[in-house]
């Protein structure tokens, strides 16, 4: 997802990357785990994987009876560096609005861990590092993950910390898929879960976004069938128009003519030419060119794949509610569903056919819809009826939990 | 402890102690803190507008935001130990099919509604030839969302006609005294409004 729009006057001059693609994953802080070691885990394409590194990164303190963690889901784009400065880009922490000392989800009181997914090109394996058979990197003959392999994986790492029962599972858009997925694939596990902006299964519509993506990125010469890593040279152009693409989804039409409108950048009149004339388009290029800097092309192709195959109710015979009701009884996971008025990505709608569903079970759930015109987004920007919702939900928790209270004006 | 309005206070009374209780129409969820809170009951709500349900989910409640004419049916039947439908059910396009649907997916549901047949909106009627607008019907006919009043009788003849037996009956007045324990002629004519205890038969 994006930082907050910046004008199109303040962008930060772009430097190219360096030539061996994204950053040395042991150089960066954080922690890192191997998983599956002695037994490999199986994905569900049927394919095993066994011995990969997850790159992690927790803050605040394990209580003594370790009942206090919320595990953090990344979105699509995201990665595990929540609350600090990214190693990468410099920038502050992605969900900073939500996470820290004082905020709604408090490091001070919670255990809050976050994982880059299985896939990811940030420090957890992925298809940028070298396959342990050739000695090469895997390119596209890394297997296809799912969310539910993502999960797995995540999984592996919390029992690896010793926690049987996550306090809370939490996460947006992609992160918020994962989230319910945590819910259904280990009920037990999970005392409490907050999807946000998110749905129980890939739209249509959003398949198509993604696809144009990918074949934004297939169609780059430098792409070179997913050799480019082998063969030293980067598929930049690819990435960038795809991230160009999936970023208008990411914001709504009055978010971008509130910022931008037609307003000209750095010029009194239009140039009838191809150069980027309106900000609209210089903020576009700008959040392409710096997007490449810090992600890895095949592991975009795998990420957006992971979520177009989603579909918790295509998990459960076909019927949501099913995936709710775990040995014919109702989940004991407490939800609270969050949406944004303004979001056409992931709309209310989405939503409300998971609250629909819990509801079939009789589950408890909580769902509001926050008025904003900010778009998907949303859910990582300044939104304080949202963290206001997500404060109160969590404190509830905490009541039935058993964890110290400590309620605050807001 | 909060204070709630009397007609919550008559519907908590007839809450048994940690049961599950669904509230439709919950508001700011003062009846569910306070039953949550003083009865111990697994609670929820629904709610149309979604300051109410901001304000409630802060205050750690489990609420969604919904209407009950298009999402109480998701329910399973008997979901609940009481569903609770307080002062809204006037407001219904359908309130026999809510009715209906209240008794479903709670064992038992308590309703309260107000009283058409209260002596000062047969007065105002009488008198000036025009709607009633009282203090609890505080709106013109053409604004109001009350689109379907009733009288208690009104209430209690459907009531019989759909095969749901009243439990419970209170009758309160303007102040929020209970002036009768049953329903009668004259409590339709003395009681502002009504607060029932709803079971389906058989």
């Amino acid at each position: 997802m994006s930082a907050p729009l910046p004008t199109a006057q303040q962008h930060p001059p772009v430097t190219p990357a360096a030539a061996d693609g994204a950053a040395d994953d042991q150089a960066m802080p954080g922690k890192r785990v191997r998983l599956a070691v002695d037994r490999p885990m199986r994905l569900d394409s049927g394919v095993e994987i066994g011995g990969f590194q997850i790159a992690y990164q927790t803050y605040g303190t394990l209580n003594a009876d370790k009942s206090n963690a919320i595990f953090i889901c990344h979105a699509l784009t995201g990665d595990h560096f929540v609350v600090e400065k990214h190693p990468v880009t410099g920038k502050p922490g992605w969900w900073e609005m939500l996470v820290g000392p004082g905020k709604p989800v408090d490091t001070d009181r919670y255990f809050v861990i976050c994982s880059n997914v299985l896939g990811g090109c940030l420090g957890s394996t992925g298809p940028k590092d070298l396959d342990p058979a050739t000695g090469q990197p895997y390119g596209l003959s890394f297997p296809i993950v799912t969310i539910g392999d993502m999960v797995r994986a995540q999984k592996l790492l919390v029992d690896h910390l010793g926690i049987e029962k996550l306090f809370c599972v939490i996460g947006g858009s992609m992160g918020g898929m994962q989230v319910l997925q945590w819910a259904v694939a280990y009920p037990e596990s999970v005392f409490a879960a907050v999807p946000i902006a998110t749905a129980a299964r890939h739209s249509a519509q959003n398949i198509a976004f993604h696809e144009v993506g990918r074949q934004a990125i297939m169609a780059d010469p430098n792409w070179r069938g997913g050799n480019y890593l082998l063969e030293g040279t980067r598929p930049e152009a690819g990435l960038a128009v795809a991230r160009m693409a999936a970023h208008i989804t990411y914001l709504s039409e009055t978010a971008l003519h509130r910022k931008f409108g037609r307003n000209l950048q750095d010029r009194k009149a239009i140039t009838y030419g191809f150069d980027a004339d309106f900000q609209v388009e210089s903020y576009l290029r700008y959040q392409g060119a710096a997007f490449v800097e810090r992600f890895d092309a095949n592991s975009y192709l795998y990420i957006t794949r992971a979520m177009d195959y989603f579909d918790l109710a295509a998990d459960a015979g076909g019927s949501l509610a099913n995936a709710f009701r775990p040995g014919g009884r109702t989940t004991p996971v407490r939800f609270c569903l969050a949406s944004f008025s303004s979001d056409w990505l992931f709309p209310t709608s989405e939503s409300r056919a998971i609250v629909h569903a819990l509801n079939a079970v009789a589950a408890n759930v909580s769902f509001v819809e926050i008025e904003t015109d900010k778009g998907h987004d949303a859910f990582l920007l300044d939104e304080p009826e949202f963290h206001q919702v997500i404060h109160g939900f969590l404190e509830g928790c905490a009541e039935h939990r058993g964890l110290s209270v400590r309620r605050r004006a807001r | 402890m909060v204070d709630i309005r009397d007609d919550l206070k008559l519907i908590a009374e007839m809450v048994e102690a940690n049961s599950r209780v669904l509230d439709v129409g919950c508001g700011d969820g003062a009846l569910l803190d306070y039953l949550s809170h003083a009865k111990n009951v697994d609670g929820r709500g629904i709610e149309l507008s979604m300051d109410g349900v901001r304000q409630c989910v802060a205050h750690g409640l489990s609420v969604i935001q919904g209407d009950a004419e298009t999402d109480l049916k998701d329910y399973p039947a008997e979901a609940f130990d009481y569903v609770i439908l307080g002062q809204t059910l006037q407001a219904m396009k359908q309130p026999r099919d809510v009715l209906e649907m209240l008794c479903r997916i709670g064992r038992r549901a308590i309703v309260s509604v107000p009283n058409f047949g209260y002596w000062r909106v047969r007065m105002q009627l009488m008198l000036t030839g025009r709607m009633p607008v009282t203090e609890k019907l505080g709106y013109q006919w053409w604004e109001t969302p009350n689109i379907h009043f009733c009288t208690l009788r009104d209430f209690v003849v459907l009531t019989e006609e759909m095969g749901i037996t009243i439990e419970q009956t209170r009758i309160i007045d303007r102040a929020g005294r209970v002036t009768s324990r049953a329903h009668s002629g004259f409590a339709n004519l003395l009681g502002e409004q009504g607060v029932f205890l709803l079971r389906r038969n058989g």
